[in-house]
């Protein structure tokens, strides 16, 4: 059955000490002309090795929260916690693929050098760093490719790099921001199947942003849905499908068009909402 | 076949302008014009032979460590001040101050502070010619795009290595930009600190000639200038396209795209 945990206490219950724990994330930002409250209060935890996709609408602050997650934003109140250690900047087991996979790859370097530059700045030897490169250019499958630069390739490939990077970096954790929003339809199944894979071989802890109801479902273990700005945890929801997932038949099964239509209404639930609070969405912009 | 090609797009249109010259010339000229062919027998007299040592490559040394110069200390200002919004801030007027004034305004003041030696001439010509490399670095590392800012955040890659993988190379393309401009106002430079209280080098020689009247020889030292100018071009020009093969080749693509 569906649960439900309106409070926002994890849907993990298997009593093992979290992976990351978010509490009372609140984020505000300074505008010219105020203040503008993009995160209310957040409060989850995630257990190790779990894939978790977090989805909102858009403007639902999902990115301030991945930013805040990632160390790159410091949170205005609240704690954000990985394996018990506040996180104050960038912390060393994570790595994160940005959306913008055409301005996140250094355009200046091969395939294989993008890949290897993380490994290379913690002096790993050059044998071992070799090893995980061709690791993880196989694991991606893009083998073929090593000394192109990223810009000769298909957006679908470029995410891939992005990904062989991460999975390369061997994080403990690994946060995608709308990875695959910006590639075709057909990619993006292709890269979601790639996601579920890499996850079920490395075991490592995902949190997966998108907009995209019907990805969260088929991708995640569990899906959190964010209410509109500013945001707070709208749902916390298991997805008690099968762990191995394929295009055709996941997506057609009964289970998967209850769970979407379920968050979708969430989804709605939680525009609506907002209508009452009445704040202005500013999307942030960094310079 | 296509490099050929290329080389006689190269050199066609000089051609042509020296048979032009040439047949413009035939008859009796100006005295302050001189026919090409004396010309190319007065480049070879001046030129090739004792000239070459004691003014063509002390001229030349002086511009190559005065571009030097002016290209290492233009990148490091500019990433500190490109690198940091309190230093922007603190020397910007300053900086539109000092780049209002013409370099060679200096060159009388440089003589009585330095003296009138190598060092002054390197110095006017860093002063002028600094400028484009700086301002141009400045923009291209406040330029760097905020998203490969965040990724190199995330893998830990700060301090050097950042300046070394993620400044330094996406401000490459407005660098070089700079340089390009540098080099030609050093060369400028180079000659105009030579003009004043000189004993050698090109700006020198040329002054020397025309003071002397002796007109085809002034116009010899004024091609070996063109010459080296057409030299510098080609080397920046070959250094461009190693450094920046990438940022072309993406440049290509996104025409594409």
């Amino acid at each position: 059955m569906m649960v439900n945990h309106p409070e926002g206490i994890a849907a993990d219950s298997t009593g093992a000490p979290p992976m990351l724990s978010v509490k009372g994330l609140r984020k505000v930002y300074q505008v010219d002309g105020g203040e503008i409250e993009a995160v209310r209060n957040l409060t989850f935890d995630i257990a190790p090795g779990q894939l978790v996709c977090v989805v909102g609408p858009s403007g639902a602050g999902k990115t301030t929260l991945l930013k805040c997650i990632a160390g790159l934003l410091s949170p205005t109140s609240g704690s954000i916690e990985l394996r018990g250690e506040p996180v104050v900047g960038p912390p060393h087991s994570m790595a994160v693929v940005f959306q913008e996979y055409g301005r996140s790859l250094y355009p200046w370097m091969s395939v294989r050098a993008n890949i290897e530059l993380p490994l290379k700045n913690q002096g790993m030897p050059r044998a071992e760093r070799k090893k995980l490169v061709d690791e993880a250019l196989a694991a991606v499958e893009l083998s073929h490719v090593p000394n192109s630069y990223p810009w000769q390739l298909s957006g679908g490939m470029q995410q891939r790099v992005a990904i062989a990077r991460a999975v390369a970096y061997k994080p403990q954790i690994l946060l995608m921001d709308e990875p695959f929003a910006a590639v075709d339809a057909q990619t993006r199944a292709d890269l979601e199947d790639l996601v579920r894979n890499i996850w079920q071989k490395l075991g490592v802890t995902i949190i997966f942003i998108t907009h995209d109801i019907d990805e969260s479902v088929y991708l995640g273990e569990r899906v959190l849905v964010l209410s509109n700005s500013p945001t707070v945890v709208q749902e916390d929801l298991t997805i008690d499908l099968p762990v191995e997932r394929d295009q055709l038949t996941t997506r057609s099964s009964a289970r998967f068009t209850e769970l979407r239509a379920h968050v979708y209404e969430q989804i709605q639930l939680a525009k609506a909402g907002t209508l009452t609070g009445a704040v202005p969405v500013v999307k942030k912009r960094r310079k | 076949m296509r490099y050929l090609k290329n080389v006689l797009y190269f050199i066609g249109l000089p051609v042509l302008l020296v048979v032009m010259w040439w047949a413009l010339t035939l008859g009796p000229t100006n005295f302050f014009v001189p026919k090409p062919l004396v010309l190319a027998q007065t480049f070879w007299d001046v030129w090739v032979g004792e000239r070459f040592w004691t003014d063509f490559v002390p001229s030349i040394q002086r511009l190559v460590i005065g571009l030097v110069a002016t290209i290492v200390l233009g990148v490091i200002f500019g990433v500190l001040i490109g690198s940091f919004r309190w230093l922007r801030s603190f020397t910007e007027p300053m900086l539109e101050f000092f780049r209002a004034i013409p370099p060679p305004v200096l060159v009388p003041l440089l003589m009585l502070l330095v003296g009138i030696n190598d060092q002054m001439k390197i110095i006017v010509i860093v002063s002028g010619a600094i400028w484009p490399v700086l301002l141009n670095t400045i923009e291209g590392v406040r330029a760097v795009d905020p998203v490969l800012s965040d990724t190199s955040k995330t893998y830990k890659i700060t301090g050097f290595p950042r300046l070394r993988y993620l400044v330094l190379p996406g401000a490459s393309p407005q660098i070089m930009t700079g340089v390009r401009q540098s080099t030609s106002i050093a060369l400028i430079l180079m000659v105009i600190s030579e003009m004043f209280g000189s004993s050698s080098g090109l700006g020198f020689t040329i002054v020397l000639f025309q003071r002397g009247f002796a007109i085809p020889e002034m116009w010899s030292g004024i091609v070996v200038l063109g010459l080296v100018g057409i030299a510098l071009s080609l080397i920046s020009q070959f250094i461009e396209r190693r450094v920046l093969r990438w940022y072309n080749g993406l440049k290509e693509v996104q025409h594409d795209g």
